[in-house]
């Protein structure tokens, strides 16, 4: 398996009047062209693992890592005007909630013809034309209406499916992808899915899922990093998660409810200490 | 008799071309001390029927009847000491200038109360918040602890019936497990009736007896847990978001 991006030893810190909180600490992995998922709970760092990959870490935050290659090409070497190349064109990523991540004052339409038209020389009609298509690809219905509504009129389902047909257009080699159906139910849930899933085959993009949902990741993902306190605490293949080994992950497991096996009260997950010290388990093939 | 009765409900937004129906024709009934869940993707109306019932959304016609007691577009303070509700979003439903004693206190102020310092610590220990939380602002607190100080909020009135809008769909899964925990033991002690909007299947499962599954504005079909448990959906609908759920 090509490896498209080799994570090693990355951290991520934060000084803060405490001393330095450690957000991310040492995590290495690879990602070929595959579905790699992240899951863990908010405050794991799965997301600023995602963030610092496309230095999206704002100072006084500190990324250090032994190298993050894209390609080959260590991301860290770059300076901030060769990143910008990066971003969007060659590792894309779909944030978490739609409802800050667009222009709360532009039509959902201007936003996907302007990042259309940032990236290709198409006429207003032609762009148009093209982000009616996106739209539809990521089946939403009355695609005109949506056009010139704002992204207060649209539910977290919709708005994220706007970011995902915005993200599409560049056509990246990587897709990180930061909880991008937490907001949607279960049917779209699917249909996103199965987007991105025909991206990844189609395409041979790359595909970092970042979760905290296990069942979908172990449904939709081929390899899966289990995150805690920072570190990565056990890595399994997703088919095989219902086998995982780990306390931390185990907890999560049982503490979700199911239709199967009614019960009164869910168990509830109990945190050993330890679990954050032993040291990060390497994703790296 | 019925907590909850709603007859042939219809909820619209906006005019003209841009009018949605958000709403169509929904009727059930949900009895005393019942928990009923409501089900579909989002923009099927589940949230609105919430919104509507609360007061929230001014745009409806059709019956509705809390306790008996026919709503009209005017609410009387009565109607807000019955119903309460517990929004999905923790970070966005607070104040996040005014801290816990401030949330719980201003709440209880205007419904009334007289012995505000006592029941604010008493709601505290009922959502298993305790009192060193009590000054805290919500920049301060995690989500379940927000959720919480949300649910303490909607308690304060006491309530019988509480509308929950996913609430536990913006936690963690094991946050999850504990404030659904919460909300089964407040139910069972203080013998409330839930409405209860989520997408997600096995929550609703775990907190309801019964339930409606919503399409584009309809109900589409209202069955039991048991029914779902089984799998045994009627309608096609139905069936094809029990199969996209397991």
């Amino acid at each position: 398996m090509d490896t498209l991006l080799d994570v090693q030893d990355l951290w991520v810190k934060f000084p803060s009047r405490q001393g330095v909180f450690d957000a991310v600490r040492g995590v290495s992995f690879t990602l070929g062209r595959e579905r790699l998922g992240i899951v863990g709970e908010s405050g794991s760092g799965k997301s600023m693992t995602g963030r610092a990959i496309l230095r999206l870490i704002r100072p006084p935050g500190i990324v250090e890592a032994k190298q993050i290659s894209l390609g080959g090409v260590d991301l860290m070497g770059k300076s901030e005007k060769e990143m910008r190349a990066v971003r969007g064109q060659r590792i894309s990523m779909v944030m978490q909630d739609p409802k800050f991540s667009l222009n709360p004052v532009m039509t959902i339409g201007d936003q996907i013809i302007e990042a259309y038209r940032q990236h290709n020389r198409a006429s207003k009609t032609q762009a148009y034309a093209k982000a009616v298509e996106m739209l539809e690809a990521v089946s939403i219905r009355d695609a005109d209406r949506v056009m010139r509504a704002y992204p207060h009129e649209m539910s977290g389902g919709m708005g994220q499916r706007i970011m995902i047909a915005m993200m599409l257009i560049p056509n990246p080699e990587i897709l990180i992808a930061d909880e991008p159906t937490s907001a949607l139910d279960v049917s779209v849930q699917r249909q996103v899915l199965d987007i991105m899933d025909k991206l990844v085959k189609d395409r041979g993009m790359g595909l970092i899922f970042i979760s905290h949902d296990l069942n979908l990741v172990a449904d939709f993902c081929d390899r899966v990093l289990i995150m805690y306190a920072g570190r990565i605490v056990e890595i399994c293949q997703a088919d095989k998660l219902s086998e995982a080994k780990h306390p931390y992950t185990r907890g999560l497991l049982n503490s979700l409810p199911r239709l199967d096996a009614p019960r009164d009260h869910l168990e509830v997950l109990k945190r050993d200490p330890a679990w954050a010290q032993a040291p990060s388990v390497s994703g790296r093939v | 008799m019925s907590m909850l009765d709603i007859n042939d409900l219809n909820v619209w937004f906006g005019h003209g071309r841009d009018r949605v129906d958000a709403v169509k024709g929904a009727t059930f009934t949900v009895a005393r001390g019942e928990s009923f869940g409501l089900v579909g993707e989002s923009g099927s109306g589940k949230s609105t029927i919430l919104r509507a019932i609360s007061g929230l959304a001014p745009l409806w016609s059709g019956g509705m009847a809390v306790d008996g007691t026919a709503l009209s577009k005017q609410r009387p303070k009565a109607f807000y000491k019955t119903v309460q509700m517990v929004f999905q979003d923790p970070y966005a439903s607070l104040h996040p200038r005014h801290s816990v004693d401030q949330v719980l206190g201003e709440t209880l102020h205007l419904h009334g109360f007289g012995d505000i310092d006592a029941r604010v610590v008493k709601l505290l220990d009922d959502v298993g918040l305790g009192q060193k939380f009590r000054f805290r602002y919500p920049h301060q607190l995690s989500g379940g602890q927000r959720q919480r100080v949300a649910i303490a909020r909607a308690l304060a009135p006491e309530p019988e019936l509480l509308l929950l809008d996913e609430p536990t769909s913006a936690l963690d899964v094991s946050v999850q497990a504990e404030i659904l925990n919460l909300l089964v033991d407040l139910r069972r002690d203080r013998g409330l009736t839930y409405v209860m909007v989520s997408h997600d299947l096995s929550v609703v499962g775990h907190m309801c007896e019964r339930l409606a599954v919503m399409q584009n504005g309809q109900i589409v079909e209202i069955m039991g847990v048991e029914t779902l448990r089984k799998m045994e959906a009627k309608h096609p609908y139905s069936q094809s978001l029990l199969a996209a759920s397991v």
